[in-house]
């Protein structure tokens, strides 16, 4: 089965990035295909490279990055989203006239069309937010 | 709003797709994000329909004014979905009544109907619970905010 994934808040404060890595990891053991995971609202907070948690938890952006690499995996952050909460690629940043970007290797910047077209070409879009 | 992408997908392929809208506007983003990735969609013609319920409702509601707390008063855009062609927006009967609201309370929203002489039809349909579960089980695609 194509799944399309869509994470709709950032990383820690809620369980939704956990769970999707989760599934995704679970779906892909299980032979599935994940088209596209789709990072909206407060999730494009998935996509920075600049976090650091502490030694003794999980890194999450890390954990998204090595599956991508992995599994070839399309991890696309809302532009939009992201303009609005800091999460910016090269191209961006000297876009817009900022310092540095923060995105994570094997993340992508793009917009909404990315989500909508993954619904339409996934058989399951399972949606991990509030 | 984010930029429009030409869609690049197998010709024909046309689903039905609910956008389920269930948090109060302002409070938090998730009813004007909900709202970007809708007029998105238009460009995908697509079977695009909206649900309001549980708080969700307020989205919806007349006369909003959010002059006082600085952020975008996005909801004069609703009445714009009938000029992308979407044109049914279903509100949760038990939902309004859960909250105090009426239909009276919500805005009016029409679109033209290009099969009635352009004629302007009410966008928002008022509909109960069980049947609100027989909508979604018919979609292809839910997106909930």
């Amino acid at each position: 089965m194509k799944f399309g994934i869509v994470v709709n808040e950032g990383p820690y404060t809620h369980q939704a990035s956990d769970s999707a890595l989760q599934f995704a990891r679970a779906a892909l053991a299980k032979g599935h295909e994940i088209v596209r995971v789709f990072f909206y609202n407060d999730g494009v907070n998935n996509g920075t490279r600049l976090t650091v948690p502490p030694q003794d938890d999980r890194n999450l952006q890390k954990s998204w990055s090595e599956l991508a690499a992995k599994h070839g995996l399309d991890l696309v952050v809302c532009i939009a989203a992201a303009q609005r909460r800091g999460v910016l690629d090269a191209g961006e940043a000297k876009r817009h006239g900022k310092d540095a970007d923060n995105i994570a290797p094997g993340f992508r910047i793009s917009g909404l069309g990315q989500l909508v077209e993954a619904a339409i070409l996934a058989d399951r879009m399972v949606t991990f937010g509030d | 709003m984010a930029e429009v992408e030409a869609p690049k997908l197998p010709s024909g392929v046309r689903k039905k797709l609910m956008f389920v809208n269930r948090k109060a506007p302002h409070g938090t983003i998730y009813a004007l994000e909900a709202l970007e990735v809708v007029l998105i969609s238009a460009a995908f013609e697509q079977e695009v329909c909206l649900a309001f319920l549980d708080d969700g409702v307020f989205q919806l509601v007349k006369g909003q004014n959010t002059q006082a707390i600085g952020t975008k008063n996005f909801a004069p855009t609703y009445r714009a979905l009938g000029d992308y062609e979407i044109t049914r927006l279903y509100v949760e009967r038990e939902s309004l009544a859960e909250r105090g609201l009426a239909t009276a309370d919500l805005m009016p929203i029409v679109h033209e109907d290009p099969d009635d002489a352009d004629e302007e039809k009410p966008s928002i349909q008022v509909v109960g619970r069980a049947e609100m579960a027989t909508l979604m089980a018919e979609q292809d695609v839910l997106l909930s905010f």
